[in-house]
């Protein structure tokens, strides 16, 4: 089925190494229209999450079915299907939250990463590891579009979780900055996302650079002795 | 020592270039001090200290020689266009987060001086108009004649921001008076004769600090520290245009002398748009930069929403500079044309 190694490698590329806000730059229209709180990000990533690992599950199981040449127009209606269930299903059961994404969750089906992961992936693996690849892929960009939705929601509003009442009706937003605050509206508007967004892929880069130079520090020893003749 | 021409030297530095251009900024700020009152000498202390202390800790994070590029004098620059362009009465805190917005954004992440495309006073101005726009639209009126006391207050918030002390600009006053009046037959003339906005030329007041830049703009062309390109093109193309459209319809549209006294036009073709980091390369580049930037600033400041065009005008042919000086290339010397 699947080992506990590929697991924890399906895991770290979904959510880090290959994290699809911020090394594969997908999906960055809904990153610019959704993330200007931190409640509307997590919503739409979920919602994500649940095409994702479905579609990844569904084309794996029909990988031997579908014929080459046309591959991409039936994992574009498989998907398209399963995001047609999560419209309808959110409309439903979070009508409040479906108003506020409006359009962005029937846009899931262009977000590039739905189908770049397919295609990629779920085409030539074993159901479950696309369906954990599907659902951890999302899990990236949930933890990102998080992060961000939160970041521009506190700098532009000075609050955070606004909006948690569509989701949650007893919950309410925390207002973490004096009630005066004014406000520093171009973190909400599209610019800020967009520089933001840079300052989240320079932060992650920092990271990893850091980490590769402490991996590099403990020097092999005796190879570094016989180095110098 | 020099074995080959150019034989003349001068001796230029970043951090002259950038003394004498304030040197050039300050009949202008002298003529404000007493139009407006001491306010935008406060504005001006917060911008300079921001500038340098975001200026400081950004090279200190980047790892780069504090001293050689703290004393350049550029983030001072930047710092003092920002105060001149920003309400002179507007909080503290507005300039020192449009001030660090600049040197922290819009210059240092790009990568320090030089590096910048965008003009940092600018972006701090765009970024702050766009965040706050009521902040940044509220002018003192001149009828008011305050202290340095008071605007200290005022600035540091300690006492109200009244009503009375803010008064509309002279662009935002024609632009309303015509589109309020557009029924009752307002004209141009007719609104331009209220003596409490408007003076001579421009606006009461604002005209002579225009006046001051206007002359301190051509000191730095004299003194060749920056050429004549840009600014000559940045006017003319304001002067055609609003040439034209006043020709065609004076009721509708004021006349070029109006638009070069007033706003940003002056401050902006002589320090802004000149900026060599962000300005067009090549003489003929500059020429169509300065153009563009004209053009632009005109039709945004009578056609748009916002009541001057000369920042997002010049933000965006910053963005074409590149651009412009890659098709701009003189042919090398000896060579027939452009092949």
């Amino acid at each position: 089925m699947i080992t506990w190694q590929e697991f924890k490698d399906i895991f770290l590329n979904g959510t880090w190494r290959q994290n699809s806000s911020l090394v594969q730059i997908l999906g960055m229209c809904p990153l610019l229209a959704m993330t200007t709180t931190l409640v509307n990000g997590a919503m739409l990533s979920l919602a994500t999450i649940l095409v994702m690992a479905l579609s990844g599950l569904v084309v794996s199981l029909l990988r031997n079915l579908i014929p080459y040449e046309i591959r991409i127009p039936v994992f574009i209606l498989i998907a398209a299907a399963l995001v047609t269930m999560v419209d309808l299903g959110m409309n439903a059961f979070m009508h409040d939250m479906y108003l506020i994404l409006g359009i962005f969750i029937p846009l899931i089906i262009t977000n590039c990463i739905v189908l770049a992961r397919i295609e990629v992936f779920a085409a030539k693996q074993s159901p479950l590891q696309s369906f954990f690849d599907g659902a951890f892929m999302g899990t990236g960009m949930l933890w990102t579009l998080s992060l961000l939705g939160g970041i521009r929601e506190l700098i532009g509003n000075g609050t955070l979780f606004s909006g948690i009442e569509a989701v949650v009706p007893s919950l309410h937003h925390l207002q973490l900055l004096p009630e005066s605050y004014p406000g520093f509206m171009l973190a909400v508007l599209p610019p800020g996302a967009f520089i933001l967004l840079g300052c989240l892929i320079a932060t992650k880069n920092w990271i990893e650079a850091r980490a590769a130079a402490r991996a590099k520090l403990p020097p092999p020893t005796p190879a570094n002795a016989a180095g110098c003749h | 020592m020099t074995l080959s021409s150019p034989y003349v030297l001068k001796e230029t530095s970043v951090t002259w270039v950038m003394t004498q251009v304030c040197l050039a900024l300050l009949p202008g700020i002298a003529v404000y001090t007493w139009v407006i009152g001491p306010a935008i000498l406060i504005q001006l202390a917060l911008a300079s200290l921001a500038a340098l202390a975001g200026e400081a800790a950004m090279l200190k994070i980047r790892g780069k020689p504090l001293n050689l590029f703290l004393t350049d004098g550029s983030a001072l620059l930047t710092g003092w266009l920002i105060a001149l362009t920003f309400p002179p009465l507007s909080p503290w805190w507005l300039i020192v987060v449009g001030t660090l917005f600049a040197i922290v954004v819009a210059k240092q992440l790009y990568g320090g001086l030089g590096q910048n495309p965008f003009n940092p006073a600018m972006i701090a101005f765009a970024a702050s108009i766009v965040s706050f726009p009521a902040l940044m639209s509220q002018w003192p009126s001149q009828d008011m004649h305050l202290g340095l006391v008071e605007h200290l207050r005022i600035v540091f918030g300690l006492s109200p921001h009244l009503d009375s002390l803010t008064a509309a600009t002279p662009l935002d006053a024609l632009k309303t008076g015509l589109k309020l009046g557009e029924e009752a037959g307002a004209s141009v003339a007719g609104l331009l004769a209220n003596a409490q906005t408007f003076g001579h030329v421009g606006g009461r007041g604002w005209e002579w600090i225009t006046l001051a830049y206007l002359i301190g703009g051509l000191w730095l062309c004299l003194r060749r520290i920056i050429t004549w390109h840009v600014p000559a093109s940045f006017l003319a193309a304001v002067v055609v245009l609003s040439g034209a459209l006043w020709l065609y319809d004076p009721r509708e549209f004021a006349n070029p002398l109006f638009h070069l006294f007033s706003g940003g036009v002056m401050l902006g073709a002589f320090f802004i748009a000149t900026d060599p980091v962000t300005c067009a390369s090549t003489p003929r580049g500059k020429l169509i930069f300065g153009a563009g930037c004209g053009l632009l600033a005109y039709v945004i400041r009578v056609f748009g929403g916002y009541p001057d065009g000369v920042a997002f005008a010049v933000l965006f042919l910053n963005i074409c500079a590149p651009l412009i000086s890659l098709l701009t290339q003189p042919p090398v010397f000896g060579a027939k044309g452009r092949n």
